[in-house]
């Protein structure tokens, strides 16, 4: 469903992505693991237009979307959750569910999503009339992801949702990106908490300094050597 | 001091406050979704006026038509100077946007000498406004109730359109964060458009109110009632609607009340109000209503 081919991305003189070249099948979990710098967030940032990729084509269902503005990549059904849930704090949860719906036109839809949202994060159905910011972390994470899943996306990107939360909440997390993608969403997934993401990734990929330089399926991965010591804690 | 002269003042205080508050909304509008304070606001408030008088002498408008004529205008000013003067600029450090903004004033202000001429204008007083009403031994020009309903039909307007509508929910989600607004699919240039469309069209109306009270127009008119709602603004705390509107309220009150009361002091009005800006500030750093 998403190609990414020989992605080359530059800050100034910084080369944060130095080609890079993934795919994400449809109804897939595919993960990016790596450490702080290596570029995870910068290609998320290049699929959603929020930074101009210096070369190389990304395509989605077979379509260009190389540098095309980020609203018309939401409007191609990608959603991007971004680093440090970001979520509205002068809003309430429902006027955050109701922004991610922005480009929605069906009204019932849109409602029935709000019930199905309320479902995988009841705790977000008590809070509905709250500001965002009065929630705590781990609500808010969960905002975020159900602000994301409001836009009805087909490609959900998480980036770090695991950043800053408590590991048993992070638990709960992981069960619920599970849960989305049992109901047949495909899910990019980007964390520096490597073991829970290889475990639920069909596919993963190590970058490292703006390249990958490992890749194969999640139980691969983990097995792998090289990736317990730099990523596993040996 | 009669009870019934005060009543009068009362009225003309809280007209005068809409006035102000109007115009502090505008700042605060732009402030809360862009973070720029727009130093052209005052003159777009000026424009207005010219719009209007031009409307009547050059296009023979009718008076109310021309009112109409010289919102829509100003609105199409203020988009222009954000696409013009702003946009370009929306990356660079805040001091480069503050700068141009500075710029647009002195550009609008000249623009207006060189074309408009410098010298003072009647404004057109409609003959049904000015009529006198008595209320019990109440005397109360027309034209202050209309600026007090119209006033209040508009900000009904704006809370309608802020807290109620899609595109308020976006100006609303942009004033805390634009990258993330765009992630969500909010168009965020149409947004700002907006944004400059609305606070520059309370400009006008409260323009076209102010010109009907103090009858003069010239090209530099923006310029105290521009720095007096732009202190509005901040004692109420910028980004804050309700707070402009609060900080208008008592500009308009001490403008009014200071001249009545004091006349002997009338002359320091400005002081004054710059005053009240030092101790709001000094106990509370964000304003009355503002957000830290």
């Amino acid at each position: 469903m998403l190609e990414v081919k020989d992605l080359q991305v530059n800050y100034g003189a910084i080369r944060a992505l130095k080609g890079i070249s993934f795919k994400v099948e449809r109804g897939s979990i595919v993960t990016l693991i790596g450490s702080n710098g290596a570029g995870k967030t910068t290609t998320l940032k290049a699929i959603c237009g929020l930074v101009k990729a210096k070369a190389g084509r990304i395509f989605l269902n077979g379509e260009e979307i190389t540098n095309k503005s980020t609203n018309e990549i939401v409007s191609r059904k990608v959603t991007m959750v971004p680093e440090g849930r970001r979520i509205f704090p002068n809003l309430t949860v429902q006027e955050n569910l109701l922004v991610g719906a922005f480009q929605r036109k069906d009204k019932d839809g849109i409602k029935q999503d709000m019930e199905w949202v309320f479902e995988l994060f009841p705790r977000l159905k008590e809070r509905i009339n709250q500001k965002g910011g009065t929630l705590s972390g781990g609500e808010q994470q969960m905002l975020a992801i159900a602000r994301a899943l409001m836009s009805k996306p087909d490609l959900l990107m998480l980036d770090e949702p695991s950043l800053g939360l408590a590991p048993i909440i992070v638990e709960e997390l992981f069960q619920v990106i599970g849960q989305i993608h049992q109901e047949g969403k495909t899910i990019l997934l980007i964390e520096q908490n490597a073991y829970a993401a290889l475990n639920i990734a069909d596919y993963g990929y190590v970058l490292e300094t703006g390249q990958i330089v490992l890749h194969g399926t999640g139980k691969e991965l983990l097995d792998n050597e090289k990736v317990r010591q730099a990523y596993l804690g040996g | 001091m009669s009870w019934t002269l005060f009543l009068q003042h009362l009225a003309n205080g809280i007209a005068l406050g809409f006035v102000f508050g109007l115009v502090a909304i505008g700042y605060t509008l732009v402030y809360g979704v862009v973070k720029l304070v727009n130093f052209a606001h005052g003159d777009i408030f000026m424009m207005a006026c010219f719009f209007v008088y031009y409307g009547i002498t050059l296009f023979s408008f009718p008076w109310w038509l021309s009112f109409v004529f010289a919102v829509f205008l100003t609105a199409l000013l203020g988009i222009s100077i954000e696409k013009v003067a702003y946009k370009p600029l929306r990356d660079a450090p805040r001091i480069s946007s503050l700068c141009s903004a500075i710029g647009m004033s002195f550009l609008l202000e000249n623009f207006a000498t060189v074309v408009f001429g410098g010298r003072q204008k009647a404004f057109y007083q409609p003959q049904v406004l000015n009529k006198t009403l008595n209320i019990g031994e109440i005397r109360i020009q027309l034209v202050t109730i209309v600026t007090i309903v119209v006033s209040i039909a508009a900000l009904l307007f704006l809370n309608y359109l802020v807290y109620k509508t899609k595109m308020g929910l976006a100006m609303r989600a942009l004033s805390h964060d634009f990258d993330t607004a765009r992630l969500m699919g909010i168009n965020v240039d149409r947004t700002i458009t907006f944004t400059f469309a609305v606070g520059s069209s309370l400009a006008a109306i409260s323009a076209i109110f102010w010109a009907l009270r103090y009858p003069q127009i010239w090209p530099f008119m923006g310029v105290f009632p521009g720095w007096r709602a732009f202190t509005a603004a901040i004692i109420g705390g910028v980004g804050s609607i309700k707070g402009a509107m609060t900080g208008g309220f008592l500009i308009g009150m001490i403008s009014i009340m200071l001249v009545a009361f004091l006349p002997d002091l009338a002359g320091y009005r400005d002081a004054f109000i710059f005053m009240m800006l030092v101790f709001v500030l000094l106990f509370r750093p964000t304003g009355l209503f503002g957000e830290a």
